[in-house]
């Protein structure tokens, strides 16, 4: 192992991949990267694949319609042998009560604004577009059909095999265990094989973000929670679009490979780190699908599984540095939507480390945001 | 034989060429061989590739067999229909 390096990266999920690509690619030299466990371990292995411009804040919404973007040219511009599977087949969203349609409406007039192509649809026209939809439970629907899927595993790949290629050192099953701070000024990264001396660490370390900015002596107001998933057997291809709804408290897709995944949230999951299935989530998993979507109760369910949202007070993702410690950058917080904004972690973060003007707005995404102050702006379209 | 010729995982239709590529890659277990190439993730639930994964791990990175670990089981063990759930939980 290194002893020195310019950028230490703690965590190896899409964020940490992205970032150390991106760093790489803007010309800097010795990067780490540091994982615990393997690749994808973390939340981007367990996550919903899910890819969708369709939010109700401004940062999110940009953040994510310039992560397609990147999407959509991914498998050239990294170079990539496998296949990242992006399939654009939209986010169909439906709601359930004319006061969620009144949010729905300001949702698609702030997207479009932003020149996310999304649209407001009655419940016919909805059914139009999924089929096997239950409309006796829909009020109204909006739809964006840039959304979509893309592989965590293919494309965390992609990114971990440019940036190696882009001379990033890699370390799995490496475990980081403190960060030396001298005069508000990180100087080191411990791990259990070893220290590495370094001006710069980044905290990716997804559901431990805060146990990692404790070890700088940041405080990072996130916090993480189960959320579970289970996936079905495959079969002929029946859904286009992801189905989400809010108010029904579901996403389901049906992959590439044509298994279904469905995930739905649960306040009453304990904080911390726990990541176990439970019988209580599939009764509500396959309830709630067989009311929304009839024939995928047809399907056998195969496996479930569990992984951590980390949630930050507004659900819009924390990017950036801290005036508290120099060196210490973070980007953490991504309340369940981190996977599709990786390409824009990754480039925005880089940009601030190498002292380039960022490419969008970051006043709602730094972590002084939270200083003392009300949340005036708060994500709420999220399962 | 070639190791191109050789299927270990009939099911997701991986050669042995392709496992040495992931091992080359920077891969090492079970767990991630079978995320990125999906390796016992079809419908023999590696019953059939399971051991000679094992086998080639342990080999490729001179391992005992026993470190070379198999990958990790989830539920449910056994398929069941979404709808049969969700009755059942209507009942309770
Ligand atoms: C069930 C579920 C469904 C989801 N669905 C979607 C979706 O459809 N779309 C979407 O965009 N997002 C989704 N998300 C959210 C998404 O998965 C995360 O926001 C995203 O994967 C975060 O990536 P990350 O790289 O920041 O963190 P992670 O993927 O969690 O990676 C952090 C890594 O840091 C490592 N680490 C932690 N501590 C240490 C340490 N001390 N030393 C070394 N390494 C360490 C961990 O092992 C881990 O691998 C979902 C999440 C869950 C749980």
């Amino acid at each position: 192992m290194k002893n020195k390096a310019d950028v230490v990266i703690i965590g190896g999920g899409i964020s940490g991949v992205s970032i150390a690509y991106n760093l790489a690619k803007m010309g800097v030299k010795d990067i780490v990267l540091i994982e615990r466990d393997y690749l994808t371990s973390g939340a981007t292995g367990r996550c919903g694949a899910g890819v969708r411009q369709q939010w109700g804040t401004k940062a999110n919404c940009m953040l994510a319609k310039k992560s397609v973007e990147f999407f959509e040219n991914a498998q050239e511009i990294l170079e990539y042998d496998g296949d990242i599977e992006f399939k654009q087949e939209g986010y169909l969203i439906v709601g359930t009560t004319e006061e969620e349609a009144e949010q729905f409406r300001k949702n698609v007039a702030l997207q479009q604004s932003l020149d996310i192509p999304a649209r407001m649809l009655t419940k016919e026209e909805a059914k139009a577009i999924v089929p096997h939809l239950n409309t006796d439970v829909v009020h109204t629907a909006t739809y964006c059909p840039t959304d979509g899927h893309l592989n965590p595993f293919t494309m965390t790949d992609a990114y971990y095999k440019a940036a190696k290629r882009h001379g990033v050192e890699v370390y799995t099953y490496t475990e980081v265990q403190d960060i030396i701070v001298k005069n508000d000024t990180v100087e080191a990264v411990v791990t259990n094989k070893g220290t590495i001396e370094t001006p710069v660490v980044v905290n990716a370390a997804g559901g431990w973000a805060k146990e990692i900015g404790t070890m700088a002596g940041v405080d990072i107001p996130v916090f993480s929670r189960n959320h579970q998933i289970l996936v079905t057997e495959p079969i002929e291809k029946i859904q286009g679009p992801m189905v989400i709804s809010f108010s029904h408290n579901i996403y389901c897709q049906q992959t590439p490979h044509g298994a279904f995944i469905m995930g739905r949230g649960d306040k009453d999951a304990t904080i911390g780190h726990d990541t176990h299935s439970t019988w209580q989530f599939l009764d509500r998993m396959a309830k709630t699908v067989t009311t929304l979507l009839p024939p995928v109760g047809d399907l056998r369910v195969i496996r479930q599984w569990g992984g951590l949202y980390n949630m930050s007070p507004d659900s819009q993702p924390i990017i950036g540095g801290t005036d508290a410690v120099k060196g210490f950058y973070m980007a953490c917080g991504f309340s369940g939507h981190g996977f599709m904004l990786a390409p824009m972690t990754g480039l925005l973060l880089s940009e601030l480390i190498t002292g380039k003007t960022p490419s969008m707005p970051m006043d709602d995404l730094t972590l002084s945001r939270f200083d003392g102050k009300t949340i005036e702006t708060k994500e709420t379209s999220v399962v | 034989m070639k190791p191109e010729n050789v299927i270990i995982c009939r099911c997701s239709d991986v050669t042995l060429k392709e496992l040495f590529d992931l091992f080359e890659d920077g891969y090492e277990t079970f767990e991630e061989l079978k995320r990125i190439k999906r390796v016992g993730m079809g419908p023999c639930q590696a019953n059939t590739c399971g051991k000679m994964v094992q086998w080639e791990i342990s080999k490729y990175f001179n391992i005992p067999l026993e470190e070379a670990l198999f990958h990790n089981i989830r539920p449910l063990t056994m398929g069941v229909k979404l709808k049969a759930i969700g009755v059942q939980a209507d009942e309770e």
